[in-house]
């Protein structure tokens, strides 16, 4: 006898259940860590480098293409990351709904907002200087 | 209206233990990164304004706060880096045995702890 099926096919198809999402929350958090593991320590290791520095020395190393890259890589990788495990806590901490919409948006606007101010800079710095 | 008895969460009941700490240390320090994401916010868009807006972030990162903050920061990425090695490992199935889970632990905390305070080291001997 076959297994009764309480989902509708349209349901078992799509593949989500309760919780109105996938696996993708936790594929993008684990992908952008293996990518971090290398720009983290690239990236900390430049820092360690420059620690005092004057700015004509940030300039000069964001100048090469590739640090430019390698920096805008990693911000991108880790604003999402981050992004992504603050929506995790405020999920698991943040119990009233309103509270926890606002606080919601107010993280992700502000993670986008420092994502992008901090991706122009390092451009700025690369193309113009 | 009296509140009901309802079970406590594990935190509250039992006995700290490596695993649940380095597990809750993991989001603390997460947190924390993330927090540190403004200062290097701050430390990009000075390097691409001016010599002034530059020099006022190296003065703040080179104060006994900056440098509190780094070294806090210093110990949160090291940890994170390397407990997040340990998640990755056990996200492919590796790891879960009781002893392994433990040794892995211990070994984090060790190998972060070594990272950061060489990081910080190779820092200051930099500035100088």
């Amino acid at each position: 006898m076959a297994e009764p099926r309480l989902r509708s096919p349209l349901g078992r198809a799509i593949g989500l259940g309760s919780a109105k999402e996938g696996v993708e929350h936790w594929w993008a958090q684990r992908v952008s860590a293996v990518a971090l593991i290398l720009l983290g320590l690239w990236f900390a290791a430049s820092l360690i480098a420059l620690a005092g520095a004057d700015r004509a020395a940030v300039v000069a190393w964001l100048h090469h293409p590739l640090a430019a890259i390698l920096a805008v890589l990693m911000l991108i990788a880790a604003f999402y990351h981050s992004a992504l495990g603050l929506q995790v806590v405020i999920e698991d901490y943040v119990h009233s709904e309103w509270r926890k919409l606002s606080t919601m948006v107010a993280m992700r606007l502000i993670s986008m907002a420092l994502a992008v101010a901090g991706t122009f800079a390092v451009l700025r710095i690369a193309i113009g200087g | 209206m009296t509140p009901a008895e309802r079970p406590l969460s594990p935190f509250l009941i039992y006995k700290p233990q490596l695993t649940s700490v380095l597990s809750f240390s993991h989001r603390a320090s997460g947190v924390a990164l993330s927090l540190g994401t403004l200062l290097l916010a701050w430390w990009l868009i000075a390097a691409a304004t001016s010599d002034d807006a530059f020099a006022a972030v190296q003065w703040f990162l080179g104060s006994w706060l900056g440098l509190l903050l780094l070294l806090g920061w210093c110990f949160a990425f090291f940890f994170h880096l390397c407990n997040g090695i340990r998640h990755l490992f056990w996200d492919a199935g590796l790891g879960f045995e009781l002893g392994t889970a433990q040794t892995s632990g211990w070994t984090v905390v060790a190998a972060s702890g070594a990272l950061a305070v060489v990081a910080f080291a190779a820092g200051l001997w930099v500035r100088g």
